[in-house]
């Protein structure tokens, strides 16, 4: 692009069809992101109940519901730290490492083990700080820094527990985790990750520090003269993400009755196709908690769909990777389109006026 | 000199005539005509959004105009693209080249069509020699061989000219070149400009200085609302019959500035330094008075505004807001305790151009508008129309993104985002840099206001007549020092000059 200086300077930093928040109301049939995205989950439900055997029944609801609560977990502190335009990759191997402090402390601590969850959401949210501070502290990629967790704390796991598991766990804990909510096959673990979610929804729609992240995404530097700190804001937002994989590790542990170095193993994959796919903009500065969350169900109904009709895991790994370049190449394609349509009706208003 | 004939008896080299183009239902050019000759520097004027830089980027090939003729040497002349243009012989230098950072001087200038040896290897040396020729041609010092990066601002317009004189380019638009320039700097230019003259190339200069315009160009045409309104020989006009021409009506005063009445000191600022950019910088702002820092570009003062809002850190030295001190590096906490500052670049700093002017409006206030912590759009919605409104703000939507406004436009975003925080101490960098003199006199009257309100504004501006009109002190900087303090009375264009430029103590 810049090669030729005669080139005019586009308008520097203007793009124009990235506006966050409202986007209703646009390029008619293209429709909004969001939108489309519930449309294809309405579809995708649709398809799977008549096509797939067994799938539009309670206890295949409430499987899918168990296996959403990691990922939607995840899903949330990563949409506001892609916001910000940062990443954070090692989020299935601080489930791994969490969920392996939990077997190691609950086998050989003798700590009761309320005591023993609280500890665990806090170690990962000192996981998350180191992330933080090699992020902010030191201003490296974040990329970079949470590929090298994702190896770090994946490695630290296998040191915690070696290849053993712990399973050990008391039978009612196990079986509150699964245990639906009384008269329905909604799972009760569903009712604190959508309270979760509404709380990282209203502090990402709803309150300065949101407005502030979506500022940071677009321009940090701008961010910055407006009083924002940013430094400050992003390091927490990695100790939150840590802390959602404290919680999202116990969960793991006790669902399987299993802490194992290996487990969530690959997870980050489906937590960035997800939001991502939910509209979350990987570049930073656009996209909104609502469509993530729809995003979360699409995947999940996809992915539960596809395990139904026995279609086996690399194919379902093959799915998730094709979602994830999709849903980084059509919100351009569809921009690109919408550009080319806009010109065309201006050619067409020029012309015959 | 060429032979400045009264009457042109040259036939013009370029020619554009019943010139239009619309974008969508706007109409950004009509009936637009221009004459370039060979060996004169036209100047080209309007207030932003007269269509000048729609001008520019059709004689650019970047876009097509709608209907009109243009001709070169008499001949018809049709730009399908940029590359088109080049191959015309017409060169166009922005305000901000965008060069590859990385690569050499010498590889900036001839991307694309290196000369190669043997198995098409890049001829390093050839190359260097061939830029090293170009820039004695221009009379300038440039190591060919050094990497674009860290050339400042003048030397990337002079690297962006050599590579038009490459092209043997013999028309030259320069689109508001001198904006971010020294004066020593626009003087470098200008005698460049000057000799591309001698050889017979034509210049287009664009520009809000009238200074400049007169100082270099020999014919002007004004552009207003995107049509024609005259063109001639500068001889023949003055400054105001010219600004007039621009905004078809009087502009009854370019500096409105009021007496002012001093009140207590609000921004004091001592013995702040910063290793390697500026030194024991030490002032105070009272209320109700305006403080202008002058000085040369580079000498330090963006840097010092950024320091004492802290956007930056500092070494040594400290701040205090009427009276208290401010933790150094926290823009926030300097938010809360009164202060607000402009920054330079609208476009990187003042402003989220992907976010709409509601959202820009309110960036500051954010935590302010809240109620229990919560945001819920009306009252930021509310707060941005007020401002807006007040600072009239031209907008079709305030959801509109603010990258999609006009640069005056975008300018009083700004400000009504910080006036929105009731700032006590206000630092305004560049406060009219690239905004049309309609919207200038507005900022220039609203500064005054403020002032007249009992705020302390510390200024920062590189056009001399803005400087003297509207302070009512000035202090000058010169190479990361405060080397001269001039009050209202002493303060004309060489004593400030003199001091910028080093010779404040002699003087």
């Amino acid at each position: 692009m810049a090669h030729d200086s005669l080139t005019p300077a586009p308008p520097a930093g203007v793009r124009p069809e990235r506006e966050p928040g409202r986007r209703a109301g646009l390029g008619g049939a293209l429709g909004s992101w969001d939108a489309a995205i519930v449309a294809g989950l309405v579809v995708a439900g649709l398809v799977a109940a008549v096509a797939v055997p067994n799938f539009a029944t309670g206890r295949n609801a409430q499987f899918l519901l168990l296996d959403l609560v990691p990922l939607a977990l995840l899903a949330l502190p990563m949409t506001l730290i892609v916001v910000t335009g940062e990443i954070d990759l090692s989020v299935a191997s601080m489930v791994g490492l969490c969920s392996t402090l939990m077997g190691q402390l609950w086998l050989s601590s003798g700590l009761s083990l309320e005591l023993i969850c609280v500890l665990v959401v806090l170690l990962g949210a000192l996981l998350g700080a180191v992330n933080g501070v090699f992020v902010t502290g030191f201003g490296l990629p974040s990329l970079a820094v949470t590929i090298g967790t994702l190896a770090l704390y994946r490695g630290l796991s296998f040191v915690v527990l070696g290849d053993q598991a712990v399973a050990d766990f008391p039978a009612d804990w196990t079986a509150a985790v699964v245990r639906p909510i009384p008269g329905t096959s909604i799972p009760v673990m569903v009712v604190p990750v959508v309270l979760l979610a509404l709380v990282f929804g209203v502090v990402l729609h709803a309150t300065a520090v949101g407005r502030a992240l979506y500022a940071m995404g677009n321009n940090g530097e701008a961010a910055t003269f407006a009083g924002v700190s940013v430094a400050r804001t992003k390091f927490w937002l990695f100790v939150a993400s840590g802390a959602v994989c404290g919680l999202a590790g116990l969960f793991w542990t006790l669902r399987y009755a299993s802490a194992r170095g290996d487990n969530a193993t690959g997870l980050e994959l489906t937590v960035v196709t997800a939001v991502l796919l939910g509209g979350v903009s990987i570049f930073g500065g656009r996209g909104r908690l609502l469509g993530v969350v729809a995003g979360v169900l699409l995947l999940g109904v996809v992915r539960n769909a596809l395990q139904l009709d026995d279609v086996d895991a690399n194919a379902l790994t093959i799915v998730t990777g094709t979602l994830l370049i999709a849903s980084v190449v059509l919100p351009n394609a569809v921009g690109d389109v919408r550009a080319r349509l806009h010109r065309r009706r201006q050619r067409a208003q020029v012309t015959a006026p | 000199m060429s032979p400045d004939t009264g009457e042109s008896t040259s036939s013009p080299l370029l020619v554009l005539d019943d010139i239009a183009k619309s974008f969508g239902a706007v109409a950004a050019l009509r009936g637009v005509r221009l004459a370039l000759h060979s060996g004169e520097a036209h100047a080209l004027v309007g207030e932003n959004g007269a269509g000048k830089s729609t001008l520019v980027k059709i004689l650019a090939g970047a876009h097509a105009p709608d209907s009109g003729r243009m001709t070169l040497d008499g001949k018809p002349l049709l730009l399908r693209g940029p590359a088109d243009a080049r191959a015309a012989g017409i060169a166009v230098i922005y305000q901000e080249p965008t060069l590859f950072p990385d690569l050499s001087v010498a590889e900036n200038i001839f991307m694309g069509r290196q000369p190669l040896r043997s198995l098409r290897r890049v001829d390093t040396r050839a190359m260097n020699r061939a830029a090293e020729q170009l820039f004695a041609r221009l009379g300038v010092r440039i190591d060919p061989a050094r990497p674009a990066r860290g050339l400042s601002i003048a030397d990337q317009q002079l690297v962006e000219i050599a590579k038009a004189l490459s092209f043997d380019a013999r028309v030259l638009v320069m689109d508001e070149p001198t904006a971010a320039l020294s004066g020593v700097e626009v003087d470098r230019l200008f005698g460049v400009a000057r000799s591309l003259c001698e050889r017979g190339a034509a210049v287009l200069f664009i520009s809000h200085r009238f200074d400049e315009v007169f100082a270099l160009c020999q014919r002007l045409t004004v552009l207003r609302d995107g049509a024609w309104v005259s063109s001639g020989r500068t001889a023949d006009l003055s400054v105001d019959e010219v600004v007039r021409r621009m905004v078809g009506r009087d502009v009854d005063s370019l500096f409105p500035k009021q007496e002012a009445v001093l009140r207590d000191t609000l921004l004091e600022v001592r013995g702040l330094t910063r290793a390697g950019v500026f030194s024991d910088v030490t002032f105070s702002v009272r209320g109700g008075e305006i403080v202008a820092l002058a000085g040369l570009v580079g000498a330090g003062r963006s840097e010092v505004a950024r320091a004492v809002f802290g956007v930056d850190r500092y070494d040594a030295g400290e701040v205090l807001v009427a009276g208290r001190a401010l933790p150094p590096g926290n823009p926030g906490r300097a938010i809360a305790a009164g202060l607000a500052l402009v920054p330079e670049d609208r476009r990187q700093q003042g402003l989220v151009m992907e976010l709409s002017v509601e959202r820009n409006a309110t960036l500051a206030r954010r935590a302010a508008l809240a109620r229990l912590g919560l945001l819920f759009g009306g009252a930021e919605r509310a707060e941005a129309r007020r401002w807006t409104r007040r600072l009239r703000v031209k907008t079709s939507r305030l959801t509109a993104a603010v990258g999609t406004l006009s640069g005056g436009n975008q300018q009083k975003v700004v400000l009504a985002k910080w006036l929105a925080t009731h700032p006590r101490v206000l630092i305004i960098d560049e406060p009219t840099r690239g905004i049309d003199v309609g919207t200038k006199s507005e900022v220039h009257r609203l500064l005054s206001e403020l002032a007249g309100e009992g705020m302390a504004i510390l200024m920062i501006s590189s056009e001399l007549p803005e400087v003297l009109g509207m302070a009512d002190r000035v202090l000058v900087m010169h190479e990361g020092r405060l080397v001269r303090e001039l009050s209202r009375d002493e303060a004309d264009e060489t004593s400030v000059m003199l001091a910028a430029t080093g010779q404040g103590a002699i003087a």
